[in-house]
């Protein structure tokens, strides 16, 4: 599976990674050497195969739906770029 | 000092031969001394490590000190100290302290250890080499001029180098037990679930797991001890009790039955590695035990399947960093789409970028059954070829790493051949087992690991298998020229 600069563009795009245009066409060859490599597993037979998420097959455990962790807005916000009134900063989303 | 172990230097705190501040300005002093070549560390912490030193020693002369108690260690710049920068070797965290602490942290806090620093890794763990961390390579204590392993290579180089006696590290692929191989010294990766995720950077949440760095399998065990245990703050974590790891160090190895996967000694192992790990099988004949060759027949699925299942998660996990709420955060950005764009892509490394890129790929539409579902079908396969062996063997031993360490930039322009570094290692992350790697022999000077494989929740029984081999070799004890 070759990866084209077009697709290493609309993929960054997807991960909101911006990306030299210069290093585009490395990109382009390390993604599909990678890809090729794991194409190997299309030799495989997995038909009827469960899918594994997790090694041990645990289930997701419950909890009471209360509230257990303090309010640490200030020591959190402390390594915020920007903040102000406790809000964390953006530039501007709606004209 | 420096050349003892952990166990010596806990017996020598507490029969007062020397305190814990002494014991930890030698090792401050050695990281001062030695490693300006090494660059092992990327955070010393001297003024809390004097601080907790002199608390350990309080707490040392009220008679209430504990096997850890005093004795300093290095931790891996991947877990949240409180107040203390926490990169884990990305430019996206540089400017990072951690407002609380990772639970392995509190662990050791607790039971008295002194952290001198934060050790270098490779950035976000992901490399097999330590050369993608922001914050440069580590060198080999063994020859400066080859990599130490990775991804937590700082750590493993200050355990050989004797900066300190034990160290953390965590493995998603092999990163505990391959740099401890190439650095020529013990490592263990618990089962997935025995340590605690909670604070611990998250690289591929199926795959993380944190474990130990020591000399010897004895101490190996006493941290294990510490850093193991439930937490309910990690959803993975396994609610059961944790073993005594040293109880059974000693017992006989007679009729234990070790497997040896005949995948793992076939093309692309370097005969001089294979001929150490032969020459070690016969000690673990000599003790007793019965070898018999096994086959885990996916085994060659396992890198493939990993450089799906580890990307896609990498890519799910890393989305936070977005330069709003903390991290590098671009100048001057357009909008927020380019705020997005140019903290992550000004942030993150090139080794971060293509396993973002390779998993977001993975998952998008379209491509997510033949990819990721067909990863996690073949994760299945490779876990059931495990289960199946450990019906007929206790442990299953092999190389840790095809090669003794490689040259810095030898592998550094190709990924996948990187990637092959671990082909040993990433099936057991995969199955989710614990595994560990000990000094075993040279291949041109260079440290050889020998990798024990247990089934689920056995770590005790290879800490007991690692410590009967340290007891009739000397490989362990072995230090590299400069070091002494």
């Amino acid at each position: 599976m070759a990866i084209e600069g077009f697709e290493v563009e609309k993929i960054a795009h997807l991960a909101r990674l911006g990306i030299d245009p210069d290093d585009v066409p490395e990109y382009a060859r390390n993604l599909s050497d990678i890809l090729a490599f794991v194409e190997q597993l299309n030799s495989v037979d997995t038909r009827g195969v469960d899918p594994l998420a997790h090694p041990l097959d645990a289930i997701q455990r419950l909890r009471p739906d209360s509230v257990t962790e303090a309010d640490e807005r200030d020591n959190f916000q402390q390594n915020a770029p920007l903040t102000e009134a406790g809000l964390y900063l953006v530039p501007q989303v709606i004209e | 000092m420096h050349q003892k172990t952990l166990v010596e230097l806990g017996a020598g705190l507490r029969q007062g031969e020397y305190s814990s501040e002494e014991l930890t300005r030698v090792c401050l002093d050695r990281v001062s001394a030695l490693d300006k070549q090494l660059n092992s560390f990327i955070t010393l912490t001297e003024e809390l490590a004097l601080q907790a030193a002199r608390d350990a020693d309080a707490r040392i002369r009220s008679g209430e000190a504990g096997p850890l108690t005093g004795i300093p260690y290095a931790h891996k710049d991947i877990f949240c100290t409180r107040g203390v920068r926490t990169s884990c070797g990305s430019h996206m965290l540089d400017n990072f302290i951690a407002p609380y602490d990772a639970t392995v942290t509190q662990q050791l806090n607790a039971a008295g250890a002194v952290m001198i620093g934060k050790t270098n890794m490779d950035e976000f763990a992901m490399g097999s080499s330590n050369e993608t961390s922001f914050y440069g390579p580590v060198t080999n204590p063994w020859d400066s001029e080859t990599v130490p392993g990775g991804s937590s290579g700082g750590s493993a180089a200050a355990v050989a180098a004797r900066l300190v006696p034990v160290s953390t590290g965590t493995d998603t692929g092999g990163s505990i037990r391959q740099p401890a191989a190439l650095c020529g010294i013990t490592g263990l990766k618990p089962t997935y679930g025995r340590v605690s995720r909670y604070g611990m950077i998250a690289f591929a949440s199926s795959l993380d797991q944190a474990g130990p760095f020591a000399r010897t399998a004895e101490d190996a065990a006493l941290m294990l001890g510490a850093m193991a245990g439930f937490d309910l703050r990690d959803s993975t974590s396994v609610e059961r009790a944790v073993d005594d790891y040293t109880g059974g160090l000693n017992e006989s190895l007679q009729g234990l039955k070790i497997g040896l996967p005949t995948q793992f000694f076939g093309a692309g192992l370097d005969s001089a590695v294979a001929a150490a790990i032969e020459l070690a099988l016969d000690e673990y004949r000599k003790l007793g035990a019965v070898i018999t060759e096994i086959s885990l027949p996916n085994s060659q699925l396992a890198v493939p399947t990993y450089y799906v299942v580890a990307p896609a998660e990498c890519s799910s996990n890393l989305s936070r960093f977005d330069g709003v709420r903390f991290g590098y955060r671009a100048e001057h950005p357009a909008d927020l789409e380019d705020l997005y764009k140019r903290s992550r892509g000004e942030g993150f490394g090139a080794e971060v970028k293509r396993r973002i890129m390779i998993g977001t790929y993975a998952l998008s539409a379209g491509y997510y059954d033949a990819y990721y579902l067909k990863a996690q079908q073949a994760r299945r396969l490779i876990r059931e070829d495990f289960m199946r062996a450990f019906e007929q063997v206790d442990v299953i031993m092999g190389p840790t790493a095809p090669s003794a360490a490689f040259r810095l930039g030898e592998k550094a322009d190709d990924p996948v051949t990187m990637y092959l570094s671990d082909i040993y290692t990433i099936a057991v992350n995969l199955a989710g087992l614990p595994g560990m790697s000990i000094p075993a022999g040279f291949a041109a000077d260079m440290p050889v690991g020998l990798q024990l494989i247990g089934n689920y929740f056995e770590e005790a029984r290879l800490l007991n298998a690692a410590h009967r081999y340290q007891q009739v070799t000397d490989w362990h004890a072995r230090c590299p020229q400069g070091y002494e």
